[in-house]
């Protein structure tokens, strides 16, 4: 009976019965017997090394007395929890490695907020497969670049196709700095002679970079590209009313869903040698950042705004609210509760019969989340509850959640912005 | 503002999203309505590409006394014509639409001609708020209607996005009546776009959401189950200052609070 934990090794390596538990195991009357079989759910080896199932102990009793089988294993408290955890723990996708590469693809991320974008993990997707059809032609091995700006909160690049990062950072690289990462980019070409520069074809800042990159190469690049081969490019035309078959030209400005993303495959993400202070960055650049300027938050579409405080029916002090919003450069938005309640306009309704968002920070005050709602949010990066109900579906999406009383955080939260913005006020005044 | 600014607008052909006629280009119009706000009846409009266009009248209607076209066929390179065009006219700011509404619409143009004449290039212009002492303070549109302001010297090219003011009304009168200024330039033609095949436009096929489940029981979890967001982070017993100290470290984390 050695599917039973009648068995244990001991410090000296000696296997150990224990009579009694086998005992019990055997005895289907016993009233410990369910627990000693349970306890044995490992991996049971026979005499001569197979491995053993026994039938009887999978499944258990209903309540009305049938056997359940719970395949789904819904209820994972149940007997194979431990198991499961340790399997998933073990998966490890395979790495792709690739040495001594013969050359480079550039893949030159947007990273807004520091992080990939699905526009740019699509277009890693692209650079690898563009990869493997050098691959086929027997042209070597290209190594996939991924060339990113600034400040990086990126902890994924091995999972989404980056063979080898070139992370440029330092203080003329931030903000708009068109001409210092141009002149970057140039330093890059001259130093690796890319085979492919990749472009998200975006408002980020993608399609700009590109632009200089190809007018001070003299190359004519493919713009709102679509299908890419190695040999030849679709893209469209004609602010997208036809299509442009050529061949594929070295700068590639690529539309998103061009290609699907790395999927499963685990990638080396080496450091690529680059030396930021060899970059000529001179007194000569002729665009000057003098920062973003404060807009009116709540003059923004709702549908496109970057920050959005939203309030539900657990608000009671709606002056303090509108407050809050307005110290945070918050857009305000609501939920249908409060909107048929009259304490905000049908246009700031968040979900799906109001507005679907896509800001990168949601914070939701006194919303329990409907599914409707929930629904509207779907593209929200990172969602922040509070909510006096720690259950409610909010809080289980959220990234942080707070349960505490609505009023009581807010009136912190506001003495904590305004501190933050008189004292930003107060730097620039000593600056002046 | 000094009205001795030398405002150049560049327009083009635009085409009708639904119908595919032609009209006035939606950014070209602004750029004309951002042109006409800086220097008033000063300002230089120009199009490179068939004079006889009747859409030309449209962008006249907007109070143009007169409009200026470098002649060329439709195959033709507008560059090295609009080049040799700016270097003789003393033009101190240049504004383009972000992309053309027909032919290749790469957005390329201003970035060429940037280069070729060495002069700088602001892209995605809302708005141009002062001209003063060879610098100009620009308003640029970023992405979730935010600004930023941007110091970039004269001589300029600027794009203009679709932030930026509407163009005016036209008069269909007054567009008929003004003067076209066609000059005699030598086209170059494009001989790259020769070799393209340019069909309509295919529908893109929508990308399908696979379930990658090896069971049948997890797919119909895929199917039925509510998103659960894992790793969120709970907070319950803290005083209320900390929890919102915690949520005001995420936000500036985030950085939408600056």
């Amino acid at each position: 009976m050695s599917e039973f934990p009648s068995t244990e090794a001991t410090s000296s390596g000696l296997l150990r019965r224990d009579p009694r538990t086998e005992w019990i195991a055997r005895n289907r009357l016993h009233p410990l017997h369910s627990s000693v079989v349970s306890a044995g759910q490992g991996e049971v080896r026979g005499p001569t090394g197979l491995l053993r199932k026994n039938p009887h102990v999978i499944g258990f009793i209903g309540p009305n007395g049938i056997k359940r089988i719970d395949r789904a294993n819904l209820s994972a408290a149940g007997l194979n929890s431990k198991k499961r955890a340790g399997e998933a723990k073990e998966v490890q996708l395979p790495l792709h490695v690739v040495d001594n590469p013969d050359g480079y693809i550039m893949v030159v991320a947007d990273m807004i907020g520091g992080r990939l974008t699905s526009h740019d993990k699509d277009i890693l997707g692209l650079a690898h497969q563009l990869v493997a059809e050098n691959k086929a032609a027997d042209k070597g091995n290209i190594a996939v670049v991924l060339v990113c700006f600034g400040e990086s909160k990126e902890t994924q690049f091995d999972l989404a196709g980056v063979d080898r990062l070139l992370h440029i950072t330092g203080q003329e690289f931030e903000g708009f700095a068109p001409e210092a990462r141009l002149s970057a980019l140039m330093q890059i070409e001259a130093q690796y002679k890319p085979e492919n520069w990749l472009f998200p074809d975006s408002i980020h800042g993608g399609t700009d970079l590109a632009c200089r990159l190809a007018s001070r190469l003299g190359e004519r690049p493919a713009t709102q590209a679509w299908q890419v081969t190695a040999t030849s490019t679709v893209s469209r035309g004609a602010s997208g009313s036809c299509d442009i078959s050529r061949e594929t030209p070295r700068i590639l400005m690529l539309m998103e869903e061009c290609a699907n993303a790395i999927e499963d495959t685990r990638h080396q993400v080496l450091d690529l040698e680059f030396d930021v202070n060899s970059v000529d960055t001179g007194d000569n650049y002729r665009l000057i950042d003098q920062g973003q300027i404060e807009v009116d938050s709540n003059a923004v579409p709702l549908a496109e705004a970057e920050f959005i405080l939203s309030a539900g029916n657990g608000i009671h002090n709606w002056d303090q609210f509108h407050a809050v919003a307005a110290a945070l450069r918050a857009t305000e938005g609501a939920s249908r509760v409060a909107v048929d309640d009259g304490f905000m306009p049908r246009s700031r309704q968040v979900g799906a019969s109001g507005t679907w968002v896509t800001a990168r920070v949601y914070l939701a005050v006194g919303i329990s989340g409907a599914i409707q709602h929930m629904q509207g949010i779907g593209q929200c990066d990172k969602v922040v509850a509070i909510n006096t109900d720690a259950g409610c579906d909010m809080v289980k999406r959220a990234d942080l959640a707070v349960i505490e009383d609505s009023e009581a955080v807010l009136e912190a939260l506001m003495k904590l912005a305004q501190e933050h913005y008189s004292s930003k006020e107060q730097e620039k005044s000593d600056a002046a | 503002m000094p009205p001795k600014v030398n405002v150049v607008s560049l327009v083009s052909i635009g085409r009708h999203p639904q119908s595919g006629r032609s009209r006035r280009a939606e950014q070209d119009g602004r750029a004309v309505e951002l042109g006409l706000k800086l220097s008033k009846k000063s300002l230089t409009v120009v199009h490179a590409g068939d004079a006889q266009e009747p859409v030309l009248r449209q962008y006249a209607g907007m109070g143009l006394d007169s409009l200026t076209v470098l002649p060329q066929p439709a195959d033709g390179d507008a560059l090295p014509i609009l080049v040799d065009f700016l270097k003789s006219s003393k033009a101190q700011v240049v504004l383009t639409g972000v992309r053309a509404e027909s032919g290749e619409s790469s957005g390329m143009l201003p970035y060429l001609l940037a280069e070729q004449l060495g002069w700088p290039l602001v892209p995605r212009v809302a708005e141009i708020l002062t001209i003063k002492q060879g610098a100009a303070e620009v308003l640029l549109a970023l992405p979730r209607g935010q600004r930023r302001s941007v110091i970039v010297s004269l001589p300029f090219i600027a794009t203009v996005d679709n932030a930026a003011a509407e163009a005016r009304q036209t008069a269909f009168g007054p567009g008929l009546r003004a003067d076209f200024k066609v000059l005699d330039v030598n086209s170059v033609k494009d001989e790259a776009m020769a070799t393209w095949q340019i069909s309509a436009a295919k529908p893109r096929p929508k990308r399908l959401k696979v379930v990658k489940a090896k069971t049948a029981a997890d797919r119909m979890k895929a199917a039925t189950a509510k998103p659960v967001g894992g790793g969120g982070k709970v907070m319950k017993n803290e005083t209320a200052a900390e929890k919102a100290q915690a949520i005001f470290d995420l936000l500036l984390e985030e950085k939408v609070v600056r």
